[in-house]
């Protein structure tokens, strides 16, 4: 059962020479076999670089300069660039591009000794909350075949729940690490904005993006954040503040830690199944000497909108440099120049992805810009300073990371509001570039469901404490979904 | 330069240029891509340069002093606070499908230049404003028949675009602003302002109105103008072009041009490569730049020494006429190269004759740059000191000049030995050959004695003759009244 290991747990077994990494890569591989229809978690398996990167790592083990996470089997998102390796985004525009170059996350994480097993299924160009704007095909929930396992970093998380890797990466831009983390019962932080280089990482919405670790606790989150944190000179948006030891604090008491529930988040549209687990989970931080109280952050209802005009209009943007002019989709005998981008893009772009661009290229336009670029960033400002009063009063925000559980394949596909209402609790700190961890907080039947918990700049350490406490009085993060497989 | 002639016809012409200049930086403005001229096509085109997934761009660092130096140059606001945007245009040259530019918040704005006009009067052109961005790469329609090739080499080269008031009222004045331009971004090693390879290139604003009228007439845009006399042509032409339509009863469009030097005409660019709306939105990759007063400070201090106060100081301290003063500082290494002569030499109007008239004659016949040019500072003002000390004479100096030139020898002093050019002037040895001469011309001395004084000049050129030159001509001179009034 090494696939239920922790990487804390794996890193002991590989010390004490229990296994091997060949062997417990092996192992992975096997796994990721077996399932590979079933969840369609993965679109790329990278089994010879990760046998070979197995193999080094059990070569420097024996030469005693094994690093970090040396020999531990991981992921990655397939919006990180991986140099010689198909970086797709779930997009039909890059199902050829091999990148030239690896994303500095990448780098760190291949540097610390991480074994890549492959690149994980994803919502095209991260835009999606579900995982079907996938052109590789839906991921299926590990929990229940018939749902979502949320998105848009979806196939990382069902493929962290699913044992098929110890750890992945995500990006999440407004929620797509926390929301499917939260649908498949496994921990997932999105760090301040900047904390994490964005080099490499395919740009959805530059101002909002932000890369993460999808683990199994937060123990493992630490340790992958760890490593994934830190200035990047090719950044210019990264943070040049020291990387704190984040494992250092975890064994921290949490007593008088002042814990915000907002008001806002707690309102209409949330599933009360869902509220009851989040009270539960809210009791356990208080019997741990948490100082819980309310808290208001009065434009949270903006949030949506705001998003929903700031991130097409960055996309529309980003999204231009898929021309078919150089590398990916070209359309078959353009008559001329037009027809070559627009064939290009109308072919090879999904709808969502055509929607967005469209609804940017509107919202940045000459007459329409001060009514909705212009006033989306005033509000932005505003639910900044939401934050900013709200951490006066209290150390960290507590919300539940979605209204509800995993939703049926195809419910919402119809509606989009319904879609995009998903994010209504993790939009807001994408948009203010506020660090928030997922961590499960429950079962709604045989559903996992998450819990969020917001902090101020640069604070993931205290996340990770608080999140650490509550996973050593709680077994959820414990539980894993039914398998028939190996 | 002619001004229009159509001008005393009750038209007023109205010129706006504004002016791309690229930095004389080693790496483009966001990447670390060499922007060395005449590479082979995408040599030198990175990553970021293409436009490829996940890169990021990052600010050179060397382009922010060359735009503060020309601020405080034109007496502009240096903006201590400058935002970085992006452009939104599809066209293969443009890898990203945008380009990086400032549009509200450019880095200097205002500031003024006057320029010197034909007439002997200085007028005063304002500038609007200066902003620093990208470069795109080249479209090559001519070497493909019927496909067009693209090379991305100068894709994101540093460009600082100097936007004027509309204050010019012919192509004249429209070149010598150009001009003055060029003059202060070579001073200040802004740029290596070589037109020929694309470095400083002109867009024209032209329009005309009825003389007396308040209301500006519809305007063209020239672009990419990049030459002197195409300027002006392109100017003229569309001068006359509106004033024909307007005058047939017709009406301007308000459209993009391209002057064609071939058929000496402009022509509108085709309508595709006009888009009207780029949705420019501050670019989210990139912080604003931050500029303190000490770092403006700096610049200021290590600012060399403007075209203005040179030409002033030439006149001054050199004690040079102003026709002199100001084509000897028209451009920073001829103002450095007279300097060094000066310096040599020992005799400052001296060595500005000779820089202006033998030197640059000399290049100019030979159709020479004063970088190519085979005499050093040095060498010619060791031939001003060979002047000066009376060693050889103006005339016999150009022969040494020659020599210098050609290569025949490393110094003056060389070449005048070595070709035995040493003026006479020594009365012991000059008195006998005036003598002689005087001796065997009886009929002459006897007419000059009796009044005739004009045929010194026969003596002279007869003392010449005999000596082939080297004789020093004030001695001869006065050796020949003194001999012959005896």
């Amino acid at each position: 059962m090494l696939h239920k290991r922790t990487i804390t747990e794996l890193r002991t077994g590989l010390q004490k020479g229990e296994f091997s990494a060949e062997e417990l890569t092996l192992y992975y591989l096997e796994r990721i076999e077996g399932n590979a229809r079933e969840l369609n978690a993965y679109i790329t398996v990278t089994a010879d670089i990760a046998m070979e990167q197995a193999r080094r790592s059990d070569r420097d083990r024996g030469k005693g300069v094994a690093g970090p996470l040396s020999g531990i089997p991981i992921a990655y998102k397939d919006i990180f660039c991986t140099e010689g390796v198909r970086t797709s985004a779930g997009s039909l525009m890059l199902d050829k591009f091999i990148a030239p170059y690896s994303a500095t996350v990448v780098e760190k994480l291949s540097g610390a000794g991480a074994v890549m097993l492959g690149k994980t299924n994803m919502d095209e160009f991260a835009m999606g909350s579900s995982n079907e704007n996938s052109h590789y095909g839906h991921v299926l929930n590990p929990w229940d075949k018939e749902r979502v396992p949320g998105g848009s970093s979806g196939g990382s998380a069902a493929a962290v729940a699913a044992g098929l890797c110890a750890a992945a990466t995500g990006t999440d831009t407004g929620g797509s690490i926390r929301q499917p983390a939260s649908f498949c019962g496994v921990t997932g932080i999105k760090p301040t904005y900047g904390r994490i280089s964005r080099w490499g990482i395919i740009a959805y919405a530059s101002s909002l993006d932000q890369a993460g670790p999808i683990t199994r606790t937060a123990e493992d989150a630490a340790l992958m954040l760890q490593v994934m944190a830190g200035h990047d000179a090719k950044d210019s948006t990264s943070i040049a503040t020291e990387v704190p030891d984040y494992t250092r604090t975890l064994g921290d008491s949490i007593k008088g830690q002042r814990i915000g529930l907002c008001r806002e988040y707690f309102e209409e549209g949330l599933d009360g199944a869902t509220e009851k687990i989040i009270m539960e989970a809210v009791a356990v931080l208080e019997s741990l000497g948490a100082i819980i109280s309310e808290v208001t952050l009065p434009n949270t209802r903006h949030a949506i909108p705001a998003y929903y005009i700031i991130a097409p209009a960055e996309c529309s943007a980003n999204l231009s440099r898929y021309d078919g002019v150089r590398y990916g989709y070209r359309c078959e005998n353009p008559t001329d120049l037009q027809d070559l981008y627009k064939r290009s893009r109308s072919e090879a772009l999904g709808e969502e992805v055509k929607q967005r661009i469209l609804v940017g290229t509107f919202v940045l336009s000459a007459g329409y810009y001060d009514a909705y670029y212009r006033k989306a960033q005033q509000v932005r400002r505003l639910i900044k300073n939401d934050f900013v009063e709200a951490f006066k009063e209290v150390d960290i925000l507590l919300s539940p990371t979605a209204p509800a559980p995993a939703f049926r394949i195809g419910e919402k596909s119809g509606d989009q509001i319904a879609m995009y209402l998903q994010d209504i609790y993790t939009i807001a700190s994408n948009l203010a570039g506020l660090p928030a961890i997922s961590i499960p907080a429950g079962m709604n039947g045989q559903l996992p469901t998450g819990l969020q918990l917001i902090g101020n700049y640069l604070d993931e350490a205290r996340l990770l404490n608080v999140a650490h406490q509550f996973q050593l009085q709680t077994n959820w993060h414990r539980l894993s979904p039914p398998e028939g497989g190996p | 330069m002619t001004s229009s002639p159509r001008q005393e016809a009750g038209w007023e012409v109205v010129i706006g240029l504004e002016i791309h200049v690229q930095l004389s930086t080693n790496t483009k403005i966001f990447s670390g891509a060499s922007t060395k001229f005449g590479a082979p096509p995408n040599s030198q085109a990175c990553a970021i340069d293409l436009g490829m997934p996940g890169v990021l761009p990052v600010v050179n660092e060397q382009v922010y002093p060359k735009a503060i130096a020309f601020g405080l140059a034109v007496g502009a606001n240096i903006e201590t606070c400058s935002v970085f945007d992006r452009k939104n245009y599809f066209y293969p040259d443009l890898p990203k499908g945008y380009q990086i530019t400032q549009m509200n918040y450019p880095i200097v704005r205002g500031g003024q230049v006057d320029i010197l006009l034909e007439s002997g009067e200085t007028k005063t052109i304002c500038i609007t404003r200066a902003h620093l961005e990208e470069d795109a790469g080249k479209s090559l329609h001519e070497d493909f028949p019927g496909m067009t090739a693209i090379d991305l080499n100068r894709a994101g080269t540093p460009l600082l675009e100097i936007v004027s008031e509309p204050d010019m009222n012919s192509a004249a004045e429209a070149v010598a602003y150009a001009k003055h331009i060029h003059q202060l971004v070579t001073y200040l090693d802004v740029s290596d302002g070589d037109m020929s390879q694309g470095s400083l290139r002109c867009d024209a604003n032209v329009s005309i109105r009825r003389t007396g009228d308040s209301d500006l007439g519809t305007r063209t845009e020239t672009k990419n103008v990049n030459s002197f006399r195409y300027l002006e042509r392109a100017i003229t032409y569309e001068i006359e072009r509106q004033i024909a339509i307007l005058e047939g009863g017709g009406r301007i469009i308000q459209e993009t041009r391209l002057y064609d030097p071939v058929r000496d005409e402009t022509r509108p660019m085709r309508s595709k490569e006009t888009a009207t709306d780029y949705r420019y939105f501050p670019e989210p990759d990139l912080l604003p730049v931050l500029i303190d007063q000490a770092y403006i400070q700096a610049v200021r201090e290590s600012m060399p020494e403007l075209p203005v106060a040179k030409r002033v100081r030439f006149e001054k301290e050199y004690d040079l006429s102003a026709a002199d003063a100001i084509v000897l500082t028209s451009n920073v290494q001829l103002a450095n190269y007279f300097e060094r002569v000066a310096a040599t030499g020992g005799d400052s109007r001296l060595a500005a004759n000779w820089v202006r008239v033998e030197l640059l004659g000399k290049l100019n016949r030979e159709g020479m740059e004063l970088d190519d040019a085979p005499v050093s500072a040095e060498q010619l003002g060791s031939i001003v000191t060979r002047i000066r000390d009376n060693t050889i004479s103006g005339k016999i100096a150009k022969t040494v000049f020659d020599g210098l030139w050609s290569g025949q020898a490393s110094s003056a002093d060389d070449f005048i030995k070595s070709h035995g050019l040493e003026q006479v002037s020594g009365a012991d040895e000059l008195e006998p050959i005036v003598t002689a001469i005087i001796a065997a011309n009886p009929s002459q001395a006897k007419q000059y004695r009796s009044g005739k004084t004009k045929l010194l000049g026969f003596f002279v050129g007869q003392v010449m003759k005999e000596t082939q030159g080297k004789a020093n001509p004030q001695q001869v001179n006065d050796l020949i009244k003194k001999l012959l009034d005896n």
